[in-house]
Order: C-alpha cells, then sequence, then structure tokens
C-alpha cells in the first residue's frame, strides 16, 4: 500500500496535477465527487477524508452522520478529458467510520466484504457487463423523448453524430484502461450498448461507474443526452445490463469441467441454481427503479420468468455453451439487470446467491428448451417456473423476507434501501398517468 | 536489472521483509550465510555491494563484515542492520561498514540509504531508465511515455510494465507475474493479471500494445516478437 502511494504522490508532483477528485457510490449507485488539492492528498492518504454524509442518500444515520473518505490509490487515473494545463487524477475512495471500520451505509464497501468471503473458500469473482443506453437530442423530461436517428440534428447526419459519439467514447475508455467492444442496435432507435471485458468484480464495479459517467459527459459535449434509464421508449426493447459471471480458483475456471457432457461444472450448476432460487428476492437490487420493470413487463430480451437455458433469449439466465478447450471462457450470464443498477450492491447480491447455491447444494432445475412468453401459465407451474417480480412493489416485498439479502448487504443499506424504494413507489402510486388520462378522461 | 551485479545478504535465509523489499525496488540479490559462500557465490564481475543482518546473529554478522572488507577487492557498500540494543556494538567498527540502519527498519529510509551509499562509491546496481523501442520507464520518477508521449498509467500496470520490460525476451507465466509484480501477499487470481495486461494493451495504443505478446498457454513476455 506504501508504495502504491508514493506513486501516486510522485506521479501527481511529476505530471503537475492540480486537482484529484476523489470518487465514491451513494446507495442508489450515484456517482459523488470530492476534490482536493496535491497539498492535501498526504494527509488524506494518512488520514482520510472527513466530511459530511448525512447529504449523500443512505450515508445518514442517527448519531454521528460524519464519515473518512480513503482513496485507494490502486483506483489512480489522469482524467483524459482534463485541461492540459490543469491535470487532473481521479481515485475510488472507500468510506469509513471514524474510527476506521468499515462504513455500513458504503456500496463499495459492501461488495468488498463479499469478495472476501468469496476469496476465504478460495474463490475471485469475474463480471462482464453489457451495458445498454440510449442517446436523446436531449434531457427534458417534459417532452418525449426524441430518438437522434429521428430529430433533425444540427446539419450533420445522425449517423455521423452516432459514429463520432462512438469514436470518442471508445477512445476514452481505452485511456482510463477499460477495454471495450463496442456494438450499436438496429431494432431499437438509438441504442447503442458497450461490452466490458471481464475483470474482477470490485474493479469492474469501478468500471460501470466511470462508463457511465464518460458516456454521459461525451453526450453532453456533443450536445445529446445519454441515458441509463431501463425503458425510456415505449413499444422497444430497454436499456439491460446483462452480465457473465464466472468464478476462478486461481488460474483455474471452476465453472469449466471437461468430464462433463456440457463441460459444465458441479460448482457452476450449484451456483446457477443459487441465482435462481433467489432471483426473486435480489430483484429489487438489480433493477430498483419503478421503471425497471416497464422493462421486465414486456419481452424483447428482458426476461420475466425464473428460469435457465443454453440457448434461449427468454431465460434469465443463460449459459452460452462451453467449446472443448475454451475452458477459461465458461461463464454464466445474468440477465434481469438493468442499466440503472448500482453495481456494487448487483454484484454483492449475484455473488452471495451464487456462494449460497453452492454451500448448499441445490439442485440445478431443468433447462427452458421453449419460448418462456409463449407458454401457458399452466405449462409453466409444470416445470415449475416462477415469474420474476412485475412491480417495484413486488420486489421489495420479496427482498424484505429475504436472510440472504439481508445479510449481504447490511442491516444500514438494507434497511435504508426498503424505505427509501417504498416511497418512491407509493408517490408513483399517487400519480395520475398519460395512460390513465387517455384512456378514461374521454369517456369516463 | 537480471545482469546487474547482485547484492550479497547475510543471513541466509535472508528475512523475507527485506526481500522483498530488494524485489520490489528493483534490486537483484543473492543470500550468504558465511565467508565461504560469499567466495564461492560471487559474480564473475564481482558482488554489487552488501547487506547485513546483525539482528540475530551479531558474532556471525560482523565476521561476515570482516571478511567482505579484507577480501581482495574490498567490498563496498556495506550496509548494516543493527537493531537499537545493538548500537553500542558499532563502536570502533567503523572501518566493517559505510552506513548503517535499524532493524527492523523504515522501508523508505532504507531504500534512501542503500541509494545514498551506492551513490557515494560511485557504482549503480540498478537501472534507472528502461528504454526499448520507443518505450521509456523512469524508475526514480515512475513515469513511463512512448514516443515521448506520457503514459497514464495505475501502479499496477506500471509495476507489471516495469517487470516485462526489464526482461525484454523473456516468457513469464501468470502465477510468476503475480508473485513478482503484485507481491506475495496478494491473495487474487491469476486471471488479475489477464485482465491487467488488456489494460496496459489499450493504453500502448493500437500501435504498441504488440510489444506485449500473448505466449499462448504459456504466459506473456515484452518486446522481440517472433520476427526479430
Amino acid at each position: 500500500m506504501e508504495r502504491q502511494q508514493e506513486y501516486v504522490l510522485r506521479t501527481v508532483e511529476e505530471r503537475g496535477v492540480r486537482l484529484i477528485r476523489l470518487w465514491f457510490t451513494d446507495v442508489l449507485g450515484q456517482l459523488k465527487s470530492i476534490a482536493i488539492s496535491p497539498a492535501e492528498l498526504d494527509a488524506v492518504f494518512d488520514e482520510g477524508l472527513q466530511f459530511d454524509g448525512s447529504s449523500i442518500d443512505g450515508f445518514s444515520r442517527v448519531q454521528e452522520s460524519d464519515v473518512l473518505a480513503r482513496p485507494d490509490p490502486g483506483s489512480f487515473e489522469l482524467l483524459p478529458w482534463a485541461r492540459t494545463d490543469e491535470p487532473t487524477a481521479l481515485m475510488f475512495c472507500d468510506i469509513e467510520n471514524l474510527d476506521g471500520s468499515p462504513f455500513e451505509g458504503d456500496p463499495r464497501q459492501v461488495l468488498r466484504r463479499n469478495l472476501r468471503k468469496a476469496q476465504d473458500k478460495g474463490y475471485t469473482f469475474f463480471t462482464a457487463p453489457e451495458v445498454e443506453f440510449f442517446y436523446f437530442a436531449d434531457g427534458d423530461p417534459s417532452k418525449e423523448p426524441q430518438p437522434l436517428d429521428r430529430a433533425s440534428y444540427f446539419d450533420l447526419t445522425t449517423l455521423d453524430v452516432a459514429s463520432d459519439l462512438r469514436r470518442r467514447t471508445l477512445h476514452m475508455l481505452e485511456a482510463l484502461g477499460i477495454p471495450v467492444e463496442y456494438s450499436f442496435h438496429e431494432d431499437s432507435p438509438s441504442q447503442h450498448e458497450i461490452d466490458l471485458q471481464y475483470s474482477e468484480a470490485l474493479s469492474m464495479a469501478d468500471n460501470v461507474m466511470t462508463l457511465r459517467l464518460v458516456v454521459r459527459k461525451i453526450a453532453l459535449d456533443a450536445g445529446v443526452w445519454a441515458t441509463f434509464m431501463p425503458k425510456p421508449l415505449n413499444g422497444v426493447q430497454g436499456s439491460g445490463m446483462h452480465t457473465h459471471l464466472s468464478l476462478f480458483r486461481g488460474e483455474e475456471n471452476v465453472f469449466y469441467d471437461p468430464s462433463e457432457e456440457d463441460n459444465l461444472s458441479a460448482v457452476a450448476r450449484s451456483f446457477i441454481a443459487g441465482l435462481l432460487v433467489h432471483a426473486r428476492e435480489m430483484t429489487a437490487i438489480t433493477n430498483q427503479l419503478v421503471n425497471s420493470y416497464k422493462r421486465l413487463n414486456e419481452g424483447y430480451e428482458a426476461p420475466q420468468y425464473v428460469s435457465w437455458a443454453r440457448n434461449n433469449q427468454s431465460a434469465l439466465v443463460r449459459v452460452p455453451v462451453a467449446k472443448r478447450g475454451k475452458a477459461q471462457s465458461t461463464r454464466i450470464e445474468y440477465r434481469a439487470i438493468d442499466s440503472a443498477t448500482n453495481p456494487y450492491l448487483a454484484y454483492s447480491v449475484l455473488l452471495a446467491a451464487g456462494l449460497k447455491g453452492i454451500e448448499e447444494g441445490y439442485p440445478l432445475p431443468t433447462e427452458a428448451k421453449g419460448n418462456l412468453f409463449e407458454m401457458t401459465v399452466a405449462a409453466r407451474a409444470e416445470l415449475g417456473i416462477r415469474p420474476l417480480p412485475d412491480s417495484l412493489d413486488r420486489a421489495l416485498e420479496e427482498m424484505e423476507g429475504s436472510e440472504l439479502v439481508r445479510e449481504t448487504l447490511g442491516e444500514h443499506i438494507f434497511e435504508w434501501f426498503l424505505r427509501n424504494r417504498r416511497s418512491e413507489w407509493r408517490e408513483y402510486q399517487r400519480q395520475v398517468t398519460p395512460f390513465e388520462l387517455n384512456r378514461y378522461l374521454p369517456i369516463w | 536489472m537480471s545482469d546487474v551485479q547482485p547484492f550479497l545478504v547475510f543471513p541466509n535465509p535472508a528475512p523475507p521483509e527485506l526481500i522483498q523489499m530488494l524485489d520490489l525496488t528493483g534490486w537483484a540479490w543473492r543470500a550468504c550465510g558465511d565467508d565461504i559462500a560469499a567466495r564461492r557465490d560471487e559474480p564473475d564481475d564481482g558482488w554489487g555491494g552488501a547487506i547485513v543482518v546483525a539482528d540475530q546473529n551479531p558474532e556471525g554478522a560482523f565476521a561476515m563484515c570482516r571478511a567482505l572488507r579484507k577480501n581482495d577487492r574490498p567490498l563496498e557498500p556495506l550496509l548494516l542492520f543493527v537493531s537499537g540494543a545493538q548500537l553500542t556494538e558499532l563502536d570502533l567498527r567503523d572501518d566493517l561498514y559505510d552506513d548503517f540502519c535499524l532493524w527492523p527498519f523504515q522501508p523508505r529510509e532504507f531504500e534512501a540509504r542503500l541509494k545514498h551509499a551506492m551513490w557515494r562509491s560511485g557504482r549503480s546496481a540498478r537501472a534507472e531508465v528502461i528504454e526499448h523501442s520507443g518505450l521509456v520507464l523512469n524508475l526514480e520518477t515512475y513515469q513511463a511515455a512512448i514516443n515521448n508521449q506520457p503514459l497514464d498509467l495505475t501502479y499496477m500496470e506500471y509495476e507489471l510494465l516495469k517487470f516485462l520490460a526489464s526482461h525484454p525476451g523473456k516468457v513469464f507465466n501468470r502465477e510468476t507475474l503475480l508473485s513478482r509484480v503484485w507481491g506475495y501477499d496478494y491473495f487474487g487470481g491469476a486471471r488479475t493479471v489477464d485482465v491487467h495486461i488488456r489494460r496496459l494493451r489499450a493504453k500502448l495504443g493500437e500501435e504498441h500494445a504488440n510489444l506485449i505478446q500473448t505466449v499462448r498457454s504459456v504466459g506473456y513476455s515484452f518486446g522481440q516478437s517472433r520476427w526479430g
């Protein structure tokens, strides 16, 4: 640790860094930033940076509201978009109580704690998300969102705008050491997708936070609006964040077993079973907005039923077929999670559910082969396939009864999250929506 | 770094915290338990210096210092570690060492004393700059540049690049890189190495990404493509 700090201090000096941004994440997954000057850095490494947490969502508590931000020198990066005359650096922070213990309200500490649990069993957890989002002409909520493809945009053709945004986003992410694959959807207007190459889950959660900022920032610079809202448009698919998961023991991918017919190990089977058993309880975390359930309710590539399959886009857990000799790439894909999730919390519950499956040796149910959307209720019931919660309200109900989610998130975040999300649901329930006006006002 | 003169380290086995420090800061070393071993294991172009820890075995340590100083080529610099209680034993032994340091040691103090002792004896057992096809690593300032353009690296990316670039052409497997670069107390998986290699390549840019070669089912090497 000491040498990492020295590296950071030396680089700050050599590169003439003028400002250091300390990043952390609130409970709902919004990025927060405190800027310090290089002169303060040494002391902040030693003592942490004290600030009042009561203004941060999910940080408030009854007694002491002050907390410490402790920068993680391993996450130090120079910001590629800083002005050349004002070099700026960033570091992600862990939040601590004043006595130095991990702060219960910090999502990054929650993920750290869960990764440590996995590590105690010898496992390293890797994730690779496919992040979807939309570009719109602006972010004005009083109007219908305008996809770029339909908006006549400056005097550039829409294709120019999109490819320019894509080039700049790619370049920026690579400069931040985040290797990506970028694609751009044909089926939904203005929808784009960035796939991140797998990384250990904590740095991946950091990367997801960075990615959201970079995408938004580059869009803003070009005068357009990027949104990770799960379902911004009626009638087209929403923005998911399908995430590929794998578990390693040293160099060995423990999901792979060549002696099994499908190369899928017993550990992988139990892990998937764990995800399925606890899927309903953790949906509030992977899909935390009222709007998230508009995506989960309407087919397309979003799952609605707790099921797994090898090649079935309607399943909740998909297992890409592992090729013999391609041991390292054996993985499973969780498809409910959306782009507005808090990645630290989402990866925590996914890992905990999978590990629970391994621990308890849960049996894997039969693979769902048919299209689940087209099956009758009775046919699904016969296969024991249950639906995912279809509203935030139901998801919160499921979560409230979950020992696993409570233990994974810790009491503080668990209680705060339920309170906060319930109040959002109640507010939503009180709203008269355009749907109701359109349908009822003319005839009732 | 492999072809510079190593330090002689006493005792053998050498204290692990000392080894880790030397490895991390890029000094080569060999442990010797007595003057016979010191003569037997001496490299052809001689020792780069000596680091003697007197903490556990002061008699053996001072005997080693005496033997090294009465060599055909009196060995310098010689850095001596003593515990606080042993400070009085330094009396009348000024000729046996160039500088001393308290044991247990402060890594930064030790590094600074070692560097200064090397400078005073007019030697350098450590490369301060590594250069390879447009890539320049300044080990003093932790800065890396490619074609004079500074590279913005994280600490681990820098350490990994430094390690690979100091052994051009050599192939390392993931476990080796993990233990040599991440250190002895790192428990993460070897996949971490792949992730960092990818990040490094992304930052080196398309044109220079192939400075780091993937050697199929073995690991990675730096520079020297198969064509030359």
